[in-house]
């Protein structure tokens, strides 16, 4: 529980000073994934089960965020609800359809449904196409602060993600998180276990859905646009492979993968196509030689030495 | 002449071009259906394979002056053996671990592959001539058959029965059948196992290969042309299941001629419906038309 508290407070504190030392836009952009990526953990790291159709609930959540503010005037409280909200009734959709199937079956469907809806986004009109939805107005939270002045934005980004983790953290650790596990583990035994495995499947599918469709509506109040990139299924490829590099199963794991790879394509920007030749390098790494991730491997690595977290 | 207000060339035009994408997904899921079989992994590299079967072909011409009939017998050997080359360098590691990791894998190497190209060749797409033999068409009267639409669909009807026969019906097929069953009690039959699994994904890359060289002259070449394609596979094998080889070739088949139809009669809906048949399919059937669960 030590080290937990440590890694709080680290992570306060680095949320606190980070947007003095980097690019505050930069660090709110990496505060969004890696919500999103802690979200998915939550479904492949604690519950097993991967989703290959997580982009989007990040990308209709940007959809639903963005037109509720610029095209109804919603303020971005309201604005980030109803963004999440219909992440979850997606969410729902989803998982309902895709816990029908499992192992691998599961991540084609989630797969497939995202396409559906990619193809949605590129057709509704209210989505504005290939450009996507731009100029969304940051507004006023509450009435009170304006969200178009960068530090503002910024602390309000940061909360938003604290409580988002701050969810995902207790989650984790309840008993409906060590249900998840159990399922992870072995799915017979916890259903011989009397547990509704399906029911306790769908739940986490929603949570996981809502609060990456809650980091998909803080992306869109960042940076003012939603766009089909959100959607496309290389999106969802890279949310595993910051969760898979972060280390899956790991609380803090996806917040460190989030960061290394946002951070390489913000600096590798002029490595142009070489991002997806690189990126692909990095999952096959990833996969054959480091399967614990950044996270994962350290805390091994503090566990045979000795040190007593 | 006009059905349902449509007339009969558009609508026929239509079910051709349906019955090729279909023959496209028979292949493709075909060869998903066999690798997982044995190897219990979902390649995800599958989209990018059959793209390097259309480009093979189009570098063969352009640089090598190789024609048409040769890149179809000599472009699969080459990418067989790359896939070769990719099992026994890393996927052999993954057998013990959960099949995810496979996916992992192999979503990674689309990536990588489907980047080298995007660098090499751009993402604008080449041409590849139809071969001379086969230009032109026939004239049925209700419909103009152009000839190389019509090789297509010929011959992957015998690829894919062909392949359907020697899984089912020859002794190599019943060693996969066995290998699929209980690899262990294979092995310990003498058969050299990890040998059968390197050819047989190597097989199943072949057979993505080689719709990639029939796919060259009727699409355009280009980069991302395999990853638009998987996915709508995917979506194919978790209709009809992948616990046949049958019901992988006839879903395959049907799912281009729905989707034809579709374009035919309300074509805003053509990108999307067979994601929509399969949510249906996962409501009514939930192990899929030809599936046994598990």
């Amino acid at each position: 529980m030590k080290g937990k508290n440590i890694g709080w407070i680290v992570l306060l504190v680095l949320g606190l000073i980070a947007p003095f030392l980097v690019y505050p836009v930069l660090v709110m952009k990496i505060l969004c994934f890696s919500l999103f990526a802690c979200a998915f953990n939550l479904l492949l790291g604690y519950t097993g089960l991967l989703s290959f159709g997580h982009a989007a609930f990040l990308g209709w959540a940007g959809y639903t965020c963005g037109y509720a503010m610029k095209e109804l005037g919603l303020s971005p409280e309201l604005g980030l609800l109803a963004g999440t909200a219909a992440a979850a009734a997606l969410g729902f959709v989803f998982g309902s359809l895709a816990i029908r199937r499992s192992g691998i079956y599961f991540a084609m469907v989630t797969l497939a449904l995202a396409q559906l809806m990619y193809f949605l986004a590129l057709q509704f009109p209210f989505t504005g196409g290939e450009d996507g939805l731009q100029g969304v107005p940051r507004g006023r939270l509450f009435g009170l602060v304006d969200l178009a002045d960068t530090m503002n934005m910024y602390y309000f980004v940061l909360a938003v993600f604290l409580g988002g983790f701050w969810v995902i953290d207790r989650a984790i650790h309840s008993p409906f998180g060590q249900v998840m596990k159990a399922i992870r583990e072995n799915e017979p035994r916890a259903i011989s276990l009397g547990y509704d495995v399906d029911r306790y499947k769908l739940l986490a599918f929603v949570l996981s859905a809502a609060l990456s469709g809650l980091a998909g509506a803080t992306k869109t109040l960042v940076f003012q646009l939603a766009s089909l990139t959100d959607v496309h299924w290389h999106m969802s490829g890279e949310i595993v492979l910051m969760t898979l590099l972060g280390g899956m199963g790991t609380v803090f794991g996806p917040i460190v993968g989030a960061t290394v790879v946002v951070g390489l394509q913000n600096y590798g920007a002029e490595l142009g196509q070489w991002v997806n030749v690189l990126t692909g390098v990095i999952f096959v790494i990833c996969v054959l030689a480091f399967r614990r991730g950044i996270v994962g491997e350290l805390a091994a690595l503090i566990r045979r030495s000795g040190i007593r977290m | 002449m006009d059905i349902f207000g449509i007339p009969i060339q558009a609508l026929m035009g239509q079910l051709l071009i349906g019955l090729i994408n279909g023959s496209f997904y028979a292949i493709l899921s075909l060869g998903l259906a066999i690798i997982f079989g044995l190897l219990n992994i979902i390649n995800f590299s599958h989209g990018a394979l059959y793209m390097m079967g259309a480009f093979g072909a189009w570098i063969g011409l352009t640089y090598l002056g190789i024609n048409y009939w040769v890149a179809l017998v000599a472009v699969p050997v080459v990418v067989g053996i790359f896939g070769m080359i990719i099992e026994r360098t890393m996927l052999k590691h993954l057998y013990r671990l959960d099949h995810l990791y496979g996916l992992l894998l192999t979503f990674g190497l689309a990536l990588i592959i489907e980047g080298l190209f995007r660098y090499r060749f751009g993402i604008s797409g080449e041409s590849y001539p139809v071969p001379e033999l086969l230009s032109g068409g026939f004239n049925l009267g209700f419909m103009f058959l152009p000839k190389y639409r019509a090789w297509v669909i010929a011959v992957s009807l015998v690829v894919c029965f062909g392949s359907w026969y020697i899984i089912e019906r020859t002794k190599l097929g019943s060693y996969l059948r066995a290998g699929t069953e209980n690899p262990q009690l294979l092995q310990a039959f003498g058969i050299n196992v990890p040998l059968m699994i390197t050819l047989t994904y190597g097989f199943g890359v072949a057979l993505a290969a080689f719709a990639g060289v029939l796919a060259a002259p009727v699409f355009q070449v280009n980069p991302v042309m395999g990853s638009n394609l998987i996915i709508v596979v995917f979506a194919v094998v978790v209709i009809g299941g992948m616990g046949s080889i049958m019901g992988s070739i006839v879903t395959g088949l049907g799912l281009g001629l729905v989707e034809g139809l579709t374009r035919v009669f309300y074509p805003e809906a053509s990108a999307v419906v067979i994601f929509v048949i399969m949510g249906i399919v996962l409501l009514l059937r939930p192990a899929g038309l030809f599936g046994r669960e598990r």
